[in-house]
């Protein structure tokens, strides 16, 4: 056989090969559609009060009147939704993070965003709890804030990724010494502080989700459109140069929008430290690195994830409710171990 | 078409290169050559705007690079490093693809034009029946291929090649260069690249550029930089230079005992070090 043609048949094979992988990451792009919406089925289904899931679907979808009616609308669909946007701001600050730092371990907390956040939050709480209802908004400018500071320390003719990575060390290391101080010191107070502090989702209802929706829009629509740049800055700044992309101000605006996403969910429910480490890489390896599928894939797992977990906090130890952050770590980490060791083949 | 003029780089004062001249005509296939540390990739940088100098200017096309539209050098201009990154899962059509970057609108839509270059690019290449395999699995000499099928599907004027050989073995470096020799030849690209093989930089190159202290030490066609006096000068190697006959170019044997040899045994080393290997 000469040597043409046995090129044409590995040209072949390989277009079969890529015509698989397509199938293979839309399969599993609508298996992971199809998780989240069984999550959020099952959420609203489970509670203190179960409901089945076609009274669920019903309640949803239809009008109507009754106790089961109350229940869904008014407290568990709000709760759930607000679980399912924040599991998708979260997933995708860290998607964002680790695909410019190019760093396996970078999440929304190397940029501040949970010590800022913290710290911001501690001090309203305890110093002055009066105030409680500008939690939020304090929380959500207190992690903005941190991000910018870290972006500054570590700017040095430019961002090196490794310095600023090792400056939001220090910096988070550094406001976290404030918010364990403030602890230490107002001992009676802590209490109230805790729950923010491993975030959680009791309570959370419409106005929440009013708060959070439009960012979680404006976020993921932006997170979308600039995904092929993320391809691009994976392969080396000078790559990146050379093919024109300004890889400053593209490193800056994508770092203003991780942040943005992660500060908006953590101003709402407390620092979920876990979901936007772990959810990238657990969708990395179910669909891999390019970050045309990776991100809108990493925003319906994570989302998927929060609501399963959310309900699992609500249901496991009823009727005391576990803060969900717990359950995340509890449940994710196993899980992933488990992905890394080759419970799903990545080779696709 | 591409000018260093008055060129001072370096990291903090500590300067790496100083007031550099350069020019690079259009047509011309330079191969910078110097000893490690002279300051060869940072130029390479500079040239390519991944670094700013601290003074002086680079021209392209008469205007500073850094004064031009990034995306418009883009369309003229591409740089393969040394040992570039690529995500694992990424195959080489992914990789590929990622040359029509600077000619594709804001939201990155190849347009049937940018599918055919890639085509083109990877064709012009022989790597076409690679072009489903994952770039993580191939042999270093077919990722370098990738690599530069990826610098020709951005249509450049310019190609700068930061040590394309290194890591190679010898069949694919001669490859690769006969490449690089061919897209100068066939397409007009003007290529400067830094080569660690004085031999087959005086082999493949047009003009040859020798940089020492920080400099510009010489440059010229490789007849008339590769003379026993520069060799000796620069690289503290005594050499014999021979003219090749099939190539029609130089080349150079070292001659024996032509450095001094680094190792001192000592009497200590003598006593203690051989002592121990016969006891």
């Amino acid at each position: 056989m000469g040597r043409a043609a046995v090129k044409d048949i590995r040209v072949e094979a390989s277009k079969t090969s890529v015509r698989e992988r397509t199938v293979y990451r839309l399969t599993m792009m609508s298996v992971l559609a199809g998780l989240c919406i069984a999550s959020l089925v099952l959420s609203v289904s489970f509670g203190a009060l179960h409901i089945p899931a076609g009274e669920v679907v019903k309640a949803l979808l239809s009008d109507g009147d009754g106790v089961n009616r109350q229940v869904i609308w008014n407290i568990r669909l709000p709760r759930t939704l607000v679980a399912g946007l924040v599991g998708i701001c979260l997933s995708l600050s860290g998607v964002i993070l680790q695909g410019i730092m190019r760093n396996p371990l970078a999440s929304p907390g190397i940029i501040g965003v949970s010590s800022g956040s913290g710290l911001a939050a501690v001090i309203i709480l305890i110093v002055l709890p009066n105030y409680y209802y500008l939690v939020t908004p304090f929380a959500f400018l207190g992690a903005f804030a941190a991000t910018i500071l870290i972006y500054l320390l570590a700017w040095k003719n430019g961002i090196n990724p490794m310095r600023l990575i090792l400056s939001g060390v220090a910096v988070s290391a550094f406001l976290g010494a404030g918010i364990n101080a403030l602890m230490i010191l107002f001992p009676d107070r802590v209490h109230g502080v805790m729950s923010f502090m491993v975030g959680g989702l009791a309570a959370r209802t419409w106005k929440h989700f009013y708060i959070l929706w439009p960012y979680t829009l404006i976020g993921t629509a932006a997170a979308m459109v600039i995904s092929p740049k993320l391809n691009v800055l994976m392969l080396g700044d000078e790559i990146a140069i050379s093919l024109g992309v300004k890889v400053e101000r593209t490193r800056m605006a994508f770092i203003a929008l991780a942040s943005l996403l992660a500060a908006s969910a953590v101003s709402i429910v407390g620092i979920l430290g876990f979901v936007g480490l772990i959810v990238p890489h657990i969708t990395r390896l179910i669909i891999g690195s390019d970050h045309r599928y990776l991100i809108p894939a990493s925003a319906l797992s994570g989302a998927s994830l929060l609501m399963a977990c959310d309900t699992v906090a609500r249901v496991i130890m009823d009727p005391v409710e576990i803060p969900v952050g717990i359950i995340m770590a509890a449940l994710g980490a196993p899980f992933f171990l488990y992905l890394l060791r080759g419970g799903i083949k990545s080779d696709a | 078409m591409l000018k260093a003029d008055n060129l001072t780089l370096g990291y903090g004062d500590n300067f790496i290169l100083r007031d550099l001249e350069l020019t690079v005509e259009r047509g011309d296939l330079v191969a910078i050559i110097g000893v490690n540390g002279s300051g060869k990739s940072t130029l390479l940088k500079a040239l390519s705007r991944s670094m700013r100098p601290c003074r002086g200017v680079v021209y392209l096309d008469g205007r500073s690079i850094f004064r031009q539209d990034t995306r418009s050098v883009a369309r003229k201009l591409a740089i393969l490093p040394q040992a570039p990154k690529v995500p694992e899962d990424f195959t080489v059509r992914d990789l590929v693809s990622y040359g029509r970057q600077p000619h594709l609108a804001w939201n990155s839509r190849m347009k049937p034009k940018d599918f055919e270059m890639v085509d083109w690019a990877m064709a012009a290449t022989r790597i076409d029946y690679l072009q489903h395999r994952l770039v993580s699995t191939l042999s270093g000499g077919e990722r370098q291929k990738a690599w530069l099928a990826l610098a020709l599907a951005q249509q450049p004027q310019i190609l700068l090649l930061d040590e394309p050989t290194t890591f190679l073995d010898i069949g694919c470096q001669f490859e690769v260069l006969e490449l690089v020799k061919n897209l100068n030849r066939e397409l007009g690209i003007t290529v400067v690249m830094v080569l660690h093989d004085i031999n087959q930089a005086a082999r493949y190159s047009k003009t040859m550029v020798v940089l020492k202290d920080g400099s510009v030490y010489k440059s010229g066609t490789p007849r008339e930089v590769i003379t026993e006096e520069v060799i000796a000068e620069v690289f503290h190697v005594r050499v014999k230079v021979l003219e090749d006959p099939d190539n029609h170019c130089p080349y150079f044997i070292p001659l024996s005992g032509s450095v001094n040899c680094p190792l001192e045994v000592g009497s200590y080393g003598k006593d203690n070090f051989l002592d121990r290997r016969s006891g």
